[in-house]
């Protein structure tokens, strides 16, 4: 019997270390499979439209241009959410922390002329990670200090951000003579360089990837991931540690929104030059999925916003050689996360049933 | 009648178009909720009666059929909610979620294989039925008696899901179950039939408040139709404590918000325009904040109910 308990545990351990990645992978081949389903009623060949989509997204070099540069506002907004996350917030608002974010950078892109790039960018970026973490910090703060629901909180202050950009665009910071709201351009000192020549691949890639490394050091190896942790499984036990639980969430939430306004900012000064309104195609809304998906896994969130990235980038060419609309991609992304939810469950179910002793113990 | 009169009747006219989608939202969210299913699928259930209504109004020419097609669809996607949150137990909010970003996707997708760019969509809606002598009244009778049968239904449900609720056997029901599901469960209560009942409840009048929208008020789909209007029913739930009379006030406040702003433009007022877009929300948010700890939801609002008996 006790070697029985021992195989079964063994077993166990590997299915306990494989199920996390079976169940994400399921998760998008299933709602592949009924995005092919919805490319089919559309009257297209699935085959053709996915082996279009993604071989114009993954192999081909201004594909992977394309993929890059819409992977990396995606990367960072799920960074923001999965922190929140792990402190137990439910952080909806990245849509309105890139917006703002975006705002930070235009603003010292803008206004601060003649500095050299090397202060310049830096500046810019944190002008755009400030706003955002401001974004972020309101809602934490009626959270933690006040118990006001951050859900509905950070949903509406999307909708804030959003208009207040719009608004910001098409007066005080509008262009002279723009055809429609944009801002001017912002100072060439301030823009991050190109990665891969002649395509859009700008650093915004690489802030994401070093924020993804750092984020993995903080949360891995130092008291305040601990706390983070520890907040987010339990808040009341935490307290009687003695950790600071209200301030843990406003710094978390501050820095959810703060990762978000990178992202922003990085399509101010990587790929827009400018502000514009609605410039963000709802990045914050993919990035949810992103970070559910991923399941607090950091290296899953690269993957999985890479796989999104390449989503959207091939899906613009699908439309225009094979005729899908582009929504496709928005309706498999929205899928995944439902069938990672019916995913998890049947997942917990099968763990308890593996780590069930065979027989009873007594 | 002066013209201030005027302008006054046609601002609670316009309060009350867009008050509508947001109160059916409301109501539906406060079924659930009441059963203690937290409900942020709201604005996906929404967008599906939009959709669902301006598609099937568009090829069968019927506003009512589309109606009734919105009604299903709202429904089964509340089914699925209740199927994920109830039996699967899946995290409520992660459900919801889902639900908005699947239907987003899903309606987007469907609104451009159904509405082409060659057809031009013009829905026919449905028709005013004023009530004779009521809507003689001065102000009033014309704004709550001259009006489509989807604005009476409301009305009447107001009173009618007030009574229900804090009146009846079946409401006291529906309370303990989301206040205190072990009891009822004790009591032979059918904890998660009943939370099935009001979750798809909740998502046929959702999908009727995206009919409203749609068929009555706009009379086309494009994506996104919804706006965050499920949202904005989220927060009057909220901020009317979960009580049928004062969560529709609520939404008559966020409705009437809403109108000011076309009334404001109409009147060439200097007030940048995104302003008065963003004051719903920001009402809400205020309405959110001013509340905060005065608005108790039901005790299990969120917490999946686990037969103690039954093993996972």
């Amino acid at each position: 019997m006790a070697r029985a308990s021992k195989l079964s545990k063994f077993q166990s351990v590997r299915l306990n270390w494989l199920l996390p990645v079976v169940s994400p992978v399921a998760a998008i081949g299933l709602a592949l499979l009924v995005g092919a389903i919805l490319i089919a009623i559309a009257g297209v060949n699935p085959l053709r439209a996915y082996s279009v989509l993604f071989s114009e997204a993954l192999l081909n070099y201004y594909g992977i241009g394309n993929t890059l540069t819409k992977m990396a506002p995606l990367l960072l907004t799920s960074l923001g959410v999965l922190v929140a996350l792990k402190a137990g917030q439910f952080n909806i608002g990245g849509e309105g922390q890139i917006y703002m974010g975006g705002l930070g950078s235009a603003v010292i892109g803008l206004s601060i002329p003649g500095l050299p790039a090397i202060i310049h960018v830096p500046l810019a970026l944190v002008g755009g990670f400030a706003l955002g973490a401001l974004w972020g910090l309101i809602p934490g703060y009626l959270k933690a200090m006040r118990g006001v629901n951050e859900v509905i909180t950070t949903l509406l202050l999307n909708y804030v951000a959003q208009n207040l950009i719009s608004y910001l665009v098409s007066g005080p910071l509008m262009a002279k003579n723009a055809p429609s709201p944009f801002s001017p351009a912002i100072a060439p000192s301030a823009q991050l360089p190109i990665l891969l020549p002649q395509t859009q691949t700008h650093a915004g890639i690489l802030i994401g990837l070093v924020a993804t490394a750092i984020l993995w050091g903080v949360l891995t190896f130092t008291p305040f991931g601990y706390q983070i942790e520890a907040v987010g499984q339990n808040p009341i036990a935490a307290r009687y540690a003695g950790m600071p639980v209200r301030r843990t969430i406003m710094i978390a939430m501050a820095l959810a929104g703060g990762l978000a306004g990178l992202a922003g900012a990085g399509e101010v000064t990587g790929l827009k030059y400018r502000l514009f309104e609605n410039f963000s195609p709802g990045y914050g809304f993919d990035a949810i999925a992103i970070a559910i998906l991923s399941r607090g896994n950091l290296a899953a969130i690269v993957f999985i916003s890479l796989f999104f990235g390449a989503l959207r980038s091939g899906a613009s060419v699908m439309q225009r050689s094979a005729g899908v609309p582009v929504t496709v991609v928005y309706a498999i992304q929205g899928l995944t996360v439902l069938f990672i939810a019916i995913s998890l469950v049947l997942e917990r179910r099968l763990t308890l049933k593996l780590n069930q002793p065979p027989f009873p113990d007594s | 009648m002066s013209t201030s009169l005027n302008f006054f009747s046609d601002y609670l006219s316009a309060s009350l178009r867009l008050s509508v989608p947001l109160a059916f939202a409301a109501l539906g969210g406060l079924f659930s909720e009441r059963s203690g299913v937290l409900n942020i699928g709201l604005e996906g259930m929404l967008l599906t009666g939009a959709f669902m209504s301006a598609a099937v109004t568009f090829y069968s020419n019927n506003g009512w059929v589309g109606i009734l097609a919105a009604i299903a669809a709202g429904g089964l996607v509340g089914l699925l909610h209740a199927y994920l949150s109830v039996t699967l137990r899946v995290d409520q909010l992660v459900s919801g979620l889902a639900i908005n970003l699947s239907v987003a996707g899903l309606t987007a997708f469907g609104s451009r294989l159904v509405f082409t760019t060659e057809t031009t969509q013009k829905l026919p809606g449905i028709g005013v039925i004023s009530l004779p002598g009521l809507s003689q009244i001065p102000i009033l009778g014309s704004l709550l008696f001259n009006q489509d049968l989807l604005v009476y239904l409301l009305l009447l449900l107001i009173p009618l899901v007030t009574y229900l609720i804090f009146r009846t056997s079946l409401g006291l029901t529906l309370r303990a179950v989301g206040e205190y599901p072990r009891a009822a469960d004790t009591a032979g209560v059918g904890v998660g039939q009943v939370r099935y009942v009001s979750v798809i409840l909740s998502g046929c009048l959702a999908a009727l408040g995206g009919a409203y929208l749609v068929l009555v008020h706009v009379r086309f789909f494009t994506e996104g139709i919804s706006a965050g209007k499920g949202f904005i029913a989220l927060a009057a739930l909220i901020f009317g404590r979960w009580h049928p009379v004062y969560t529709v006030l609520a939404c008559l406040l966020f409705g009437a918000t809403e109108a000011l702003q076309l009334r404001v433009q109409a009147f060439n007022l200097n007030i940048p325009y995104q302003f008065l877009t963003m004051l719903p929300y920001v009402i809400a948010l205020l309405a959110l904040v001013g509340l905060a700890g005065k608005s108790t939801p039901p005790a299990a609002l969120g917490v999946p109910y686990v037969k103690e008996s039954s093993e996972d």
